[in-house]
């Protein structure tokens, strides 16, 4: 751990992000870490940036400029290099129309006939191969292409991989799929059973689709949902819907978790409830929680760490007291004429 | 009676229960079930009337080929949501695969069995070369590229004559062997419609453990919110294209059988109309459901090829020489525009909806919730 070395342990570590979308900078040149262990928030007017920054960090929207770490890796740098990818797709069609021109034109004719339709064939295989490997763009492949200076950022799903999970401000469940389906689909980075294991139902698929369902059937007692397995997601009241969505994404083992308005629509009594479940995912999980959040009430009582977004810029960060009484957030928030006291 | 239905219940909530654990044995038992009863259908009046037993085993075999479509595509539409309208290209891929090697074309003369694997394996390239370039599509564009791919491979396997046969096709396709015990025939149906039988419970084993594994949760999940999956970490990418492949190795599977029954591939019996054919069927038969798209199927099937002839040789006894010159067979389209347009206003989920599997946690004693 590089806590060792004195340096704090960064579960996440962003620098300098911008987003542009056309001419408006949604997130301008933000500095962000949270240190393991921590519940941080982010808090800002409507428009401030906020989801556009997650989306950022959850792999969502690539951005302009600037890049994020996770657990030290980094996995997001601005794509750059792109118009050379093209390129490679040519590779190896070379040797094969290479091979095809030598047996139509120099062997000639139908000598040379069918062994110039296969040389074709073969090399729209490579074609199609490679083309296959630009959109499928397994780990070791982004490896090799960085060798000619194209970088492609992570994905959503690679995101999750290297241990990040995130709710959404809509809820976005699985509508039509069981309590217990949603929190089996967020597990899937952790399944390895394939096609041949599932075909024949080996001993491995079995154990681990055992597994799985047991350690769900934890995580829905955990926030509070047993015996709801077999509902359809949808059919839950609104409440326990947000609290499945957080089952779902503390099945993909997170370190941190990205919530987006947790409490949002809720009454007081489930806002209750809720910060004591963060909290004890926090405390019992030791999962590092990032917030975002409009309720004050939460976000007070829960934050170690309070960041401020305005026009997509960081205006302030510190502990809850401090940007309680930071001048320049209660301006953004209220304008200009509350922060001077008039 | 009440009282009989009454005493059976537990029995039958029994073996429900059984069955949800043990589906390959409930496939099994099921297929064997079906198989031994629906010949059996010729032999009460009114259906034994209409053609003799043979033709009727006939019908079923050939029934069972668009089962087997209808429940191939299913992985791609109803699983994974992905809309392919060019879908009986795979059943001719793997078709013109086995012709090419069983036949007097090219006098090459593979066994029948092992080329059921391979053509399986050739649909399955293609779907994913099919899949790569359209992943990004959704909806009617998917629709629309799909489509293009359906047309374009007949085309191709029209025109690449020193392959294929050009229009005339490759006949004289080799028919299966068991070598010592078996041969098929054309004269007698049971070979193929037991073959048939094997075939579907293959299938639908495979097809059923797919949708209960991890592959199968990631369809779902891409099909009900892509944005949803990938942040939950579903390589969307992966599952599109497993749900591509799926589908059409189970097509290429069908076309070896098909064009060893048929003992001849041409480009026109792969034409758009198989491929709506299919979608007819799974929209039928309720998008999702295995078993109710292979119902579906079946009976588009024999509604067009039993119910329309018969209606041909009804329409002729009243000598109305306008009705006479009708062929009814070529119906077949007003048939599927019919039971799409019926389907989506009456009952969109289908005949048999997609029902979520309960999951009984097997650690508690009878411990349904």
């Amino acid at each position: 751990m590089s806590a060792a070395k004195g340096a704090p342990d960064l579960v996440l570590k962003a620098t300098a992000i911008t987003r542009r979308f056309g001419g408006l900078v949604a997130v301008n040149k933000v500095d962000f870490e949270i240190p393991r262990g921590m519940i941080a928030a982010i808090i800002g007017p409507n428009g401030a940036g906020k989801t556009t920054f997650f989306n950022v960090v959850a792999g969502i929207y690539a951005p302009t400029e600037g890049h994020i770490e996770i657990n030290g890796k980094r996995l997001i740098s601005p794509p750059t290099g792109a118009s050379r990818e093209p390129a490679l797709l040519l590779v190896p069609l070379i040797p094969f129309i290479g091979l095809a021109l030598y047996f139509l034109l120099v062997v000639g004719g139908l000598a040379g006939f069918y062994e110039g339709v296969l040389s074709v064939v073969l090399a729209l295989l490579g074609f199609v191969s490679v083309l296959l490997l630009t959109i499928v763009r397994p780990l070791w492949y982004v490896r090799f292409i960085k060798r000619f200076g194209i970088t492609r950022p992570a994905r959503p799903n690679d995101m999750v991989e290297a241990g990040l999970a995130r709710t959404f401000q809509n809820i976005r469940l699985y509508k039509s799929m069981t309590v217990l389906e949603n929190i089996l689909v967020g597990a899937h980075v952790h399944l390895r059973s394939g096609f041949l294991g599932t075909i024949f139902q080996t001993k491995r698929t079995r154990d681990e689709e055992a597994s799985v369902e047991r350690e769900s059937r934890e995580l829905l007692a955990f926030v509070g949902l047993a015996g709801t397995e077999n509902e359809i997601a949808t059919s839950l009241p609104y409440g326990k819907q947000r609290l499945l969505e957080i089952a779902r994404a503390l099945a993909g083992k997170p370190q941190l978790l990205l919530l987006d308005e947790p409490a949002a629509g809720m009454n007081p009594k489930e806002t209750a409830e809720m910060t004591a479940l963060i909290r004890r995912i926090r405390d019992e999980k030791n999962i590092t929680i990032l917030l975002i959040e409009h309720d004050m009430r939460v976000v007070m009582g829960i934050s170690d760490r309070i960041t401020v977004l305005d026009h997509g810029e960081k205006i302030a960060e510190g502990q809850p007291a401090e940007i309680r009484s930071n001048p320049k957030v209660i301006e953004a928030y209220l304008g200009r004429g509350a922060a001077s006291g008039h | 009676m009440s009282a009989l239905t009454a005493r059976l219940a537990p029995l039958r909530a029994r073996s429900n229960a059984y069955f949800a654990q043990h589906r390959s044995l409930g496939v099994l038992v099921a297929v064997i079930t079906i198989g031994v009863a629906l010949p059996l259908i010729s032999r009460i009046p009114p259906f034994g009337d209409l053609q003799s037993m043979n033709a009727w085993v006939n019908a079923f075999t050939i029934a069972g080929i668009y089962a087997l479509l209808a429940v191939g595509l299913n992985v791609v539409i109803g699983f994974a949501g992905l809309l392919d309208l060019g879908y009986a290209a795979f059943f001719a891929l793997g078709g013109y695969t086995y012709a090419i090697v069983a036949s007097p074309f090219f006098d090459i003369h593979l066994p029948f069995w092992p080329m059921l694997i391979v053509g399986a394996l050739i649909g399955a390239m293609f779907g994913i070369f099919l899949g790569a370039p359209t992943l990004r599509l959704r909806g009617d564009y998917l629709a629309i590229v799909t489509l293009g791919f359906g047309e374009i491979v007949p085309i191709v396997l029209l025109n690449a004559d020193p392959f294929t046969g050009g229009t005339n096709g490759l006949g004289g396709v080799d028919k299966p062997v068991i070598p010592g015990i078996l041969e098929f025939t054309l004269i007698n149906p049971w070979p193929f419609y037991v073959l048939m039988m094997v075939m579907i419970a293959l299938v639908m084993t495979v097809v059923f453990r797919l949708q209960d594994s991890r592959i199968g949760r990631a369809w779902d999940a891409v099909r009900e919110d892509e944005l949803a999956a990938e942040s939950s970490g579903v390589n969307t990418v992966i599952s599109k294209l497993q749900a591509f492949a799926v589908g059409a190795a189970i097509a290429g599977f069908v076309g070896v059988f098909n064009a060893a029954k048929l003992t001849i591939v041409a480009p026109d019996q792969f034409k758009f109309v198989v491929s709506i054919s299919a979608v007819a069927a799974v929209v039928l038969g309720g998008m999702g459901n295995p078993v109710g798209v292979a119902v579906g199927a079946f009976v588009i099937y024999l509604v067009q090829s039993i119910f329309l002839k018969q209606l041909n040789t009804l329409v002729d006894n009243f000598n109305i020489p306008v009705l006479q010159e009708i062929d009814f067979l070529e119906f077949q389209y007003v048939l599927y525009g019919i039971v799409l347009v019926l389907m989506m206003l009456k009952r969109p989920q289908g005949i048999f909806p997609a029902k979520r599997r309960i999951r009984i946690f097997k650690d508690t004693v009878g411990g349904a919730k």
